[in-house]
Parts: structure tokens; C-alpha cells; sequence
């Protein structure tokens, strides 16, 4: 599997992360390199092999109960916040 | 008498019991060390040193009580990745470079609890994604293993990574002990090439509840430290059950420093015979077959035993984690917290946030994992990885009814210089291609250093675990830790 530029834009599209153009051939070269080294998979046949997520799959509880512990911290919430106003995040705007 | 940095932290501890050290003696000491650490390794990202003497005084008052922790007035760092109340934290990365986190990661507030002092928080490759530390946003970290002056200026060795500016301290002796994350190697690897010892416990043994994520099916926190009873005593601190982490696991924690000095007479040692891969260095293949010979001098027994998917790991990893990573770091948005990039519209805002805010290697991963992921590869890639994960996993639980634990290098070469490895992406992924499996499979792994080599670099060995058997580890690394009597210091010690 080959990824070229024109890839390379979509998947960064897909990421929400932008990439200069005159970067996407050498993004596009490294991550075709990449995928074509994990293509060494293909030699395995994993038929009937149940996907494995977590380890951990038998030790791993339920939560007892789903009770409310913590809350009505809006300032430590927002202490961060790129931009706020009142007790809110705010954004470019999205509706016209 | 010999320098305070010459006591380790059971020693450490043992005399302030007795009121003949004095925690902040301890500390003052130490903050002089990363003061001289600093300008030699660039090890810290932010120094609290106001704070550990703060930290230091309460602790003089809990000795005074009788009230004294565990782990009470022992200097300690911490990894830009642990959540710390106050204090900044970066994860290396330009799109946190300004996030004071306002709650405590549970490890962290564990080590305080039993009484640690943390001396600041120390640097890492971006988001944990490297073996070098030099993707950090911020100034590499230079190995205190780099050559006296004028060596050290026309060579600048890594300290590994990710967890590279605590290798740095802890080797340097400017901390005692120092946290890790480790999610395909990363306090593994920069054990193994500065001399110290380091465990990644079982997935699920420490809470990753306020530990910035890189894969969350692989992350586990972890102890580096010079000793094995230092890591010991480490560990034993930084795990248990935490409800606020749905994957830690609620099993008991044992008291891993009694396991210290146990025989390992007629334990059953396995070398696992797909770790002895093509251009293997002789010297490390020696310093293996010695690390067997001297289990076997100890009453052990080796078995040779087969992990026939090993070689597939690596790409597996290359899979899953990416995979995780673009979900996990999907938060980094530019609107709750982290860097903003102003754009025309909301889509144009989040693009230019993460494309500026990203190195280029978190970017790759990014990339790669929203492509795995997408609609019409998700199967070929993601599914698929997920099988073979577990085909890596039957392996080891396989491997495991022949053995009680597994004897292997940790790293392929010693520490490379900076700026090495970086041409091509999966040249440095290969640094990994020894502790990767573990993270897979869940397993834990503890690193002790053996020996110098020819060209006066450390190298230790890994020894595997069988799930929450961390005490079988702790007992075996002891064991390995005497007979090699590893006594290798770098250049600069703070």
C-alpha cells in the first residue's frame, strides 16, 4: 500500500491537522514506508483469532454504581481555557 | 565520609529513621545536584526546587512525630507526563506547553503521600512517543554518559526515551528514584543505556489516572531508580487499585522488598531463542549468555524456550498504538485547555491548533492512526494488529508453563548520539524491538544493568514476568544484580 499526496491531504483532513503542501510528499513517503514494513503482517494468517483489546479482559469489574462525585468547579474547568466568557468555553462561530 | 548521592534510598531511608540525616539536608544536597544537572543535561522541562524545600521541612516534622512514610524525605522526579496540582505540564509538547493541570495524577499524589519529594518534572520525547528524547519541544537531553569536555561537545549522547530526563537524573545522581512511563519501552530502554534499573509493571498494577495518554491499552507507569530495592521500595508505593482508572486492576500489592535476597535455586529461567536476532552486537548477545550463567551460578535453571511471533510485534505496535494515539490526542482541540491557533472558521482553528502544536512525530502517528483507522482499512490494519496482539500474548502465556521468568537483552546498541536514528522513522522504532512485546501482552519487565562495554557505555538485561508476578521479577533482578555488581558511573554525577 502506497500513500500519495493526494492521501496524505485526506488523512490530515480526517485529523483535523494541517500540513503544509510542501511537506505532504515527504509525509506521504514516510508514512507509505511505514505501511509498507507493517505489511509484514500479511504473512500471518489470523483466521478464527479473537481480536485482543485488553489485557485485562477477566479482572475487569463493573462500577458498583455510578454515583456523582465531584462537580460545580467551573473556574478549575475553564482554568486552561484558551478563551472563555462567563462560566463558558467559547469559539469561532459556527452558526450564520 | 562518602557523598550523600552515594546512598541509595533504603540507605537513605535507614538514616533518617535513626535521626542521622536529616531530610532537608537530603534535599538541599540534591537540589546542588539538579542544579549542576541542569546545566549539563537540560533534564528538567520545570524545577520545583521552592517546593521540595517546602516538601522537605514537613517531611523533617513527620520524622520528628514518628510519623514518617515509606518513601518520606527521599528526592525524587518526575516525568513531564504525570499530572501535577499547580505545577506545569507539558508532556513535551508545544500544544501543552502552558497547561497547569488543576488536579493530581494518582501516582503522583501516592509518592507524596508516602513522603517523596519531588525535585521538578523532567523531559520526555513528545507525548511519550520516541526512544531518544529529542522530539521533545524543548532542548534535548544530554546523557551525563556523554564523554568529559572537549568529547562531550563534538558528541552529545540521548539518554534514551521517552522517559530520557529521568534516565538522565537518576543515572547523573541528581534524584533518587525517578517516575517512568512505559508504553512500548520507555523506561526500558533509557535504563538499559545509562545503568540504572527500571520496571515496567503489569498493565493494570498503577493507576493511569492523571497520566497524559499516549496508547491507553499499552501505558503503564513505572519505577527508575539505581537499585533494584530502590525500585522496589518504589513501586510498592506508586501501585494499587484506583477506582478512578476503570483498567487498574484490584489485587493485592505485595511487599515486593521482601522478595530481595530470595534464592532463585531451582527457578526456571527461559531464554526465549527469537531474541537473538540478525546483527545482534556480539557484546550484548555475551553480556546475555553471562546473565544466564550467572542465574545457573545462583541454582537456577535455564530453558530455551519459543516466542515465535516476536518478530511481528514491532509492526503490531506500529498499528494499535498510532491508533490509540489519534484517538487520545483528539482532545487537543484548542478549546478546553492547550495552545490555539486563531483560524477563519472553527475547522480552520482546530487545524492550525494541531498542526502547530504537533511535532513531527506525534504528527506521523497521528496520521498513521487515522489512517488505520478509516473507513476500509480498519480490519486490514487495526483488526488485524488486534489478532496478532494476541497471538503475541499466547505466546508468552505459552512460554510460561515452561518457565517462571524470561531472561533477554533490553536494547539492541548502547546509547546512540542525538541526532542518530533520526533519517528514517523506523530505524528508531527498532530501539524497541526487545521490550515492545511486553507492552502488548501486558506483562511486566525489569531492567538491571550488567556491565560496561568496550566503549565504556552500560548495558543491562530485561527479565519477563508472568502477569502481576512482580515479586518473581524483583527476586530475579536482585539475584542478577549481585552477581554482576554493576558499580559503572558516567562522567558527570551531580
Amino acid at each position: 500500500m502506497t500513500i500519495d499526496v493526494k492521501t496524505a491531504r485526506h488523512i490530515s483532513t480526517l485529523a483535523r491537522l494541517k500540513i503544509p503542501e510542501d511537506q505532504l510528499p515527504a509525509v506521504a513517503n514516510d508514512l507509505s514506508k511505514i505501511l509498507a514494513w507493517v505489511g509484514m503482517l500479511d504473512e500471518l494468517d489470523v483466521t478464527g483469532i479473537e481480536p485482543l483489546a485488553n489485557v485485562n479482559d477477566g479482572h475487569l469489574g463493573w462500577r458498583e454504581q455510578d454515583v456523582v462525585t465531584d462537580g460545580g468547579q467551573a473556574q478549575a474547568v475553564l482554568a486552561n481555557a484558551p478563551s472563555q466568557k462567563a462560566d463558558f468555553f467559547t469559539v469561532p462561530k459556527v452558526v450564520e | 565520609m562518602s557523598d550523600l548521592t552515594d546512598l541509595t534510598m533504603v540507605e537513605a531511608k535507614a538514616l533518617m529513621d535513626k535521626k542521622e540525616l536529616s531530610p532537608i539536608e537530603l534535599t538541599e544536597r540534591y537540589i546542588k545536584a539538579a542544579e549542576r544537572g541542569q546545566k549539563a543535561t537540560n533534564a528538567f522541562v520545570t524545577p520545583t526546587f521552592d517546593r521540595a524545600i517546602d516538601a522537605a521541612k514537613a517531611s523533617q516534622a513527620r520524622y520528628e512525630a514518628g510519623q514518617a512514610g515509606p518513601m518520606d524525605g527521599l528526592p525524587i522526579a518526575m516525568k513531564d507526563l504525570y499530572c501535577t496540582k499547580g505545577v506545569r505540564t507539558t508532556a513535551c509538547s508545544k500544544i501543552l506547553a502552558n497547561y497547569v493541570p488543576q488536579y493530581e495524577s494518582t501516582v503522583s499524589q501516592n509518592l507524596a503521600d508516602a513522603g517523596a519529594i519531588t525535585l521538578g518534572k523532567v523531559a520526555l520525547d513528545e507525548f511519550a512517543m520516541g526512544s531518544s528524547t529529542t522530539t521533545s519541544a524543548f532542548d534535548p537531553v544530554v546523557s551525563p554518559w556523554s564523554g568529559p569536555e572537549p568529547e562531550k561537545a563534538a558528541r552529545k549522547l540521548v539518554p534514551g526515551g521517552s522517559s530520557g530526563g529521568s534516565s538522565a537524573a537518576v543515572c547523573g545522581r541528581f534524584a533518587m528514584g525517578a517516575t517512568g512511563t512505559d508504553t512500548g519501552g520507555s523506561i526500558r530502554q533509557p535504563a538499559a543505556i545509562t545503568g540504572i534499573v527500571g520496571i515496567k509493571p503489569t498493565y493494570g498494577r498503577c493507576s493511569r489516572y492523571g497520566i497524559i495518554a499516549y496508547a491507553s491499552s499499552l501505558d503503564q507507569a513505572g519505577a527508575m531508580a539505581r537499585t533494584v530495592g530502590d525500585a522496589a521500595l518504589m513501586l510498592r508505593t506508586m501501585a494499587g487499585y484506583d477506582p478512578k482508572d476503570s483498567t487498574s486492576v484490584n489485587v493485592p500489592v505485595p511487599d515486593y522488598m521482601a522478595a530481595l535476597g530470595q534464592s532463585v535455586k531451582g527457578m526456571k529461567i527461559g531464554i526465549p531463542r527469537e531474541y537473538r536476532i540478525d546483527g545482534l552486537p556480539e557484546e550484548i548477545a555475551k553480556i546475555w549468555d553471562n546473565g544466564a550463567q550467572m542465574l545457573r551460578d545462583a541454582g537456577a535453571e535455564t530453558v530455551d524456550i519459543s516466542l515465535p511471533h516476536t518478530k511481528y510485534a514491532l509492526p503490531t505496535y506500529y498499528i494499535i498504538a498510532p491508533a490509540e494515539a489519534s484517538s487520545n490526542l483528539a482532545r487537543y482541540d484548542g478549546v478546553r485547555f492547550g495552545l490555539r491557533v486563531e483560524g477563519e472558521s472553527l475547522a480552520d482553528m482546530y487545524d492550525n491548533t494541531r498542526g502547530e502544536g504537533f511535532g513531527v512525530e506525534v504528527r506521523r502517528r497521528i496520521l498513521m492512526g487515522t489512517y488505520v483507522l478509516s473507513a476500509g482499512y480498519y480490519d486490514a490494519y487495526y483488526r488485524k494488529a488486534q489478532r496478532v496482539r494476541r497471538l503475541i500474548r499466547n505466546d508468552f502465556l505459552k512460554a510460561f508453563e515452561q518457565c517462571d521468568t524470561i531472561l533477554t537483552p533490553p536494547s539492541p546498541s548502547t546509547a546512540f548520539a542525538i541526532g542518530e536514528n533520526e533519517d528514517d522513522p523506523i530505524k528508531m522504532y527498532l530501539e524497541d524491538v526487545f521490550t515492545v512485546t511486553l507492552n502488548l501482552a501486558g506483562l511486566p519487565g525489569i531492567v538491571v544493568p550488567m556491565q560496561l562495554c568496550a566503549n565504556g557505555l552500560p548495558m543491562g538485561l530485561q527479565l519477563i514476568g508472568k502477569p502481576f508476578d512482580e515479586t518473581t521479577l524483583f527476586k530475579t533482578a536482585s539475584a542478577l544484580e549481585s552477581a554482576a555488581g554493576f558499580n559503572g558511573k558516567p562522567p558527570f554525577v551531580g
